[in-house]
């Protein structure tokens, strides 16, 4: 009992992790009806400008706490003029091309980054300071610590802003009026380019923050790190339906536990013949099942269809 | 006279593969300073280096492209996946080849002559490993990771079969992948099955989060992981969580064969960075090779092929001989230990390279 | 008649017969220019970028002309080598002719192809693409795994020593003396692969013009129009899926025959993500744009792995940035600017040219009536 609670928690923290960077993915899908395949790369931006400013910070002898703020303004600064540059250069000057062309250039994106990352950070992995409080906690049987916690708060609390914003500000009206229909936004007077770029700098911030997360749970970053997580996060989003907010965190929790639990307990479902080697086989399942049944995910399509 | 070499330089292995090449050109520099004459002349060695990005197919271009430029040996590759393909090239067009670091048992076996590897293969260092965990550390239920590559997967089963067959139990196999970094799953289910030593197949990047995630779910275990887990990255990564964990080294520790101590100084010196892993390997495999020119008094492959098969070579990691197939004799590996932050040599086991070095 | 060459039909006979031949004897003559000028590892590289062809040529039906964005297409690719390497290798001691093995890899592939169509029908755009994204690692993660309880593929470790492509006693795999010349084993597999190429390439050209290959189109351009015009839009989209596999799975076999070797890493997500890069850079559902986007996306990292560190030295003296680390940054941002530059593809179909920037004509029509009406 106290192993599947702890296969639960697990999958809670790696879902919410998920959920984080499927945020993202969903909100630059929701308005622009893009899938920005760079995003796991603007996370692993995130973390890496955090790294950076943690080393040099380091013998500030500032509090830990203190820091880690620090960082995480300075890394959302770098990650939004990043998503704003990507979307100027890589995704507007595309916006009536066919379907299929920025998605090349997202890849383009991809390489770029990750070759840059490569140059700047080199190739090892880097150990990521301990900031946040890591004690762990018994919770039934089950352990937690004080980082993962953090992680699902801020995953939760992420997801609610969002939902404020899109739902309840000028901003967020003038983002559903885009995702709508953009000529008639521009019509109604919609700097329809502006809202697009605050949403991409939104989703980069997010990124961020996902960034710092991931690495402050797993205590370490690389250059590479992005291109899994992202994978991940797409699926998650996908899982939810795409461009929609509450189905990123569902997606993602749902992903996180699916894995969890499938890693756990496939081999004794299977009688052996499976094992944790097929985690990705039963998510990637599930999801072709879930899809099968519900073509637009879990939850429905873009935000604005729903609003 | 050029010397090929190639490893991943791209990639999420780029660190490992630098590495080697640093190795590498570290004995081509020393060689040239030394200068070295081959068939009455003074010879020049420069080095080729090439990206193989842990591609299969782009490791067979590479090879090929290193047989174009008429290299006359080469080191390499780093992995199994990449160095077995190539080996066909380099066998085909009769270029010796020595991976400092590939350890699937199958590259050496498929009959070519040109093969050679200054580095215990799976078979060898898992036996070690398993015999080390059930008798010298009394592990009686061992659960067992690894990563699904070639090198983990290759490891992992020799050391489960090792394990076994000197009185341990395998109470799990589970598995992850080379890129993953959330183990608490997996290392959940093998706490369900409480076993009290835990072996993982795979390389550093894994292996640190993992150590930390096995101290968060407070599972009070051993740990072991084979070459891939020697590295002092896996110390600075996983910080306090790596003390008292357990890796293995094929050769006996730098520090106590004649060179290597220099050899590691002036690594350091020179790259600004500790060794990785495997750059002794790569500077004793070029030393290997120019020694067998030196013996053939000749560069040409053909000439001295026979040579190198039949070398007797004191190199920093190890006295290196061949066996018919090209493996190393004997592949004595060494146990380490973290002990107050470090890398400590606990035991050196297995094979007569050990006796007569000392 | 679109794709046959302008020049073929603006010409007189005499003209295309010469350009003809001309190209004929280019292609003959590719491999042995390459080896003299570059070396013979560019005619690996060649040999390897006709393996791409095949496959985004493969890809294009899905992609290009049924308009299904497909991202797990090497599973096919997988599929057909794998056939290969069990039938033919010492893995389960068989050794079956070439002949054999190849039609029952792209068979097996086939199988496959309608195996991931049947329960994406209803899945559009990139819903689809995330299943078949999924598809290509479920296959990956299997061929991986199969190694336990009963080993089937070997595992991570991979099947090696398989059995060069032999045709009668005549193995590809090692140097001929033919008609007084020599044949080293790579220019003998070019010479293979560019039948093979020509073959997918005919294949290609006679669906696109027939009515299958305008089904296809109508169901890219709108699937319910297309229904409401009778087209069986889920027989027609299954033949898509079926008829790419097919592609991709001879390719596969081709391609462990040429490797000797192929492990589970070889296929990849990023070998998928790369297709559909050569097939919509070259320009979707035009198939000389696709060749072009096979070739380029081939050579370009090789190029560039022999050019950026010269480059550097001629331009700065020294070398700044590793050749290698440059050489993927170059190749993104080549991605990058190419789209910018032509967002359609370096040669886009003249049917989606169309499609994109309404028809003078039309607007000129529309002008027309508008007027008339207002007369």
């Amino acid at each position: 009992m106290d192993i599947l609670l702890q296969q639960i928690v697990n999958g809670l923290v790696q879902g919410s992790v998920y959920a984080l960077v499927a945020l993202g993915y969903t909100m630059v899908y929701g308005i622009l009806g893009l899938i920005n395949f760079a995003h796991g790369e603007v996370v692993m931006v995130g973390a890496m400008v955090a790294l950076t400013m943690t080393q040099l910070l380091a013998a500030s002898g500032l509090p830990p706490l203190v820091i880690l703020l620090i960082a995480l303004m300075t890394s959302a600064g770098v990650c939004m003029a990043l998503g704003y540059g990507i979307e100027r250069i890589a995704y507007r000057p595309l916006r009536n091309a066919p379907r299929l062309a920025p998605l090349i250039t997202a890849i383009g994106v991809s390489i770029v980054l990750q070759n840059l990352a490569m140059m700047f950070w080199g190739r090892e992995y880097h150990a990521f300071p301990a900031l946040l409080p890591h004690s762990t906690h018994m919770l039934a049987g089950a352990v937690i610590n004080d980082v993962q916690i953090i992680i699902v708060l801020v995953a939760l609390a992420v997801m609610a802003c969002l939902l404020l914003l899109v739902h309840r500000t000028r901003l967020g009206r003038a983002m559903r009026a885009v995702a709508e229909n953009p000529s008639a936004a521009a019509l109604m007077g919609v700097n329809i380019n502006g809202v697009i770029s605050v949403t991409f700098m939104l989703g980069s911030a997010l990124a961020a923050v996902a960034g710092i997360m991931v690495s402050a749970n797993y205590g370490i970053v690389h250059y590479y790190m992005g291109a899994i997580l992202g994978l991940k996060a797409f699926t998650a989003a996908v899982l939810g339906g795409i461009g929609n907010l509450r189905g990123a965190m569902l997606g993602g929790l749902l992903l996180g536990l699916i894995e969890s639990l499938g890693a756990g307990y496939i081999g004794d479902l299977s009688g052996g013949f499976f094992g944790s080697n097929y985690q990705d086989v039963f998510a990637f399942f599930v999801l072709i099942i879930v899809l099968i049944f519900r073509p637009s995910g879990l939850m429905g399509e873009r935000v604005a269809e729903r609003a | 006279m050029k010397i090929g070499a190639s490893a991943p330089l791209t990639g999420p292995q780029a660190h490992i593969g630098k590495d080697n090449e640093n190795g590498t050109r570290m004995a081509i520099e020393d060689a040239n300073a030394k200068g070295i004459t081959i068939g009455g002349k003074k010879v020049r060695f420069e080095l080729l280096s090439e990206d193989d990005q842990t591609d299969p197919k782009t490791a067979t271009i590479v090879a090929q492209k290193l047989v174009d430029a008429r290299v006359n040996g080469v080191i390499g590759h780093l992995n199994s996946g990449t160095t077995i393909p190539a080996s066909r090239i380099y066998s085909d067009n009769g270029i010796p080849q020595i991976s400092p670091s590939a350890t699937a048992v199958g590259y050496t076996a498929q009959g070519f002559k040109t093969t050679f590897r200054v580095m215990a293969n799976d078979g060898q260092q898992g036996k070690v490993l398993g015999e080390f965990a059930a008798k010298n550390l009394g592990a009686k239920k061992i659960a067992v990771l690894d990563d699904r590559t070639a090198y983990g997967q290759g490891l992992a089963d020799e050391f489960a079969k090792s394990a076994q067959a000197s009185g341990a139990q395998i109470v799990a196999h589970e598995y992850t992948t080379d890129k993953a970094v959330d183990f608490t799953a997996v290392l959940t289910s093998i706490k369900g099955k409480k076993p009290d030593l835990v072996f993982f197949g795979g390389m550093d990047p894994q292996g640190a989060p993992m150590l930390k995630q096995l101290k968060a779910l407070a599972l009070d275990v051993k740990f072991m992981m084979g070459d891939g887990g020697y590295t002092p990255k896996l110390i600075d990564n996983a910080g306090a969580a790596a003390e008292g964990a357990y890796a293995s080294l094929p050769g006996v520790p730098l520090d106590q064969m004649p060179g290597g101590k220099d050899f590691s100084q002036r690594y350091e010196a020179k790259y600004k960075q500790p060794i990785q892993l495997y750059a002794p390997y790569c500077y004793d495999a070029v030393n290997v090779m120019i020694t067998a020119m030196q013996q053939a008094d000749s560069a040409e492959p053909a000439e001295y092929l026979p040579m190198l098969a039949k070398i007797a070579y004191d190199g920093v990691t190890a006295k290196i001989t061949f066996d018919d197939k090209g493996d190393l004799k004997g592949g004595a590996v060494t146990l380490y230990q973290v002990q107050q932050g470090k890398w400590q040599p606990l035991q050196t086991m297995g094979g007569e390279a050990l006796a007569e070095a000392r | 008649m679109r794709n046959v060459p302008d020049s073929l039909l603006r010409h007189d006979k005499r003209h295309a017969w010469i350009a003809f031949a001309a190209l004929a004897i280019m292609l003959l003559a590719l491999p042995f220019a390459t080896d003299a000028l570059l070396g013979r590892g560019w005619v690996r590289i060649v040999d390897f970028a006709l393996l791409y062809i095949m496959l985004a040529l493969g890809l294009n039906i899905v992609v290009g002309y049924a308009g299904l964005l497909d991202l797990g297409y090497i599973a096919f690719f997988a599929v057909g080598a794998y056939c290969y390497a069990l039938l033919g290798s010492p893995q389960f001691g068989l050794h079956w002719p070439f002949w054999i093995v190849l039609p029952l890899g792209a068979l097996l592939a086939c199988v496959f192809g309608v195996l991931l169509g049947a329960p994406t029908l209803k899945l559009r755009g990139d819903y689809l693409a995330i299943v078949t994204l999924g598809f290509g690692e479920i296959i990956r993660i299997f061929l991986n795994n199969l190694n336990a309880p009963v080993n089937i593929t070997n595992g991570p470790q991979g099947i090696s020593m398989i059995d060069p492509v032999r045709i009668g006693g005549f193995s590809l795999g090692s140097t001929h003396e033919l008609f007084g010349l020599t044949f080293p084993s790579v220019h003998l597999y070019y010479y293979l692969f560019l039948c093979v190429t020509l073959l997918v390439i005919f294949v290609s050209l006679r669906l696109e013009d027939s009515r299958i290959g305008r089904a296809w189109m109508a169901i890219r351009e709108d699937e319910v129009a297309a229904e409401a015009m009778g087209i069986n839009t889920r027989n027609i989209k299954l033949l898509a899926f079926a008829m790419g596999a097919t592609f991709g799975g001879a390719a596969g076999g081709l391609f462990a025959g040429f490797q000797g070797f192929i492990s589970p890493e070889s296929f990849g997500l990023t070998e998928s993500v790369m297709i559909v890069c050569m097939v919509v850079l070259g320009g979707m559902g035009n198939i000389r744009g696709v060749v072009l986007g096979g070739v380029l996306l081939v050579l370009l990292p090789e190029a560039l792995r022999h050019g950026a560190g010269p480059a550097q030295h001629a331009l700065f003296g020294k070398t700044l940035i590793d050749p290698e680390s440059l050489r993927m940054l170059l190749f993104g941002l080549a991605l990058i600017v190419v789209m910018l530059v032509r967002p359609a593809g370096l040669w886009p179909s003249t049917q989606r040219r169309r499609e994109l920037s309404p028809d003078e004509d039309v607007v000129h029509q529309e002008q027309d009536t508008v007027y008339d009406s207002s007369k």
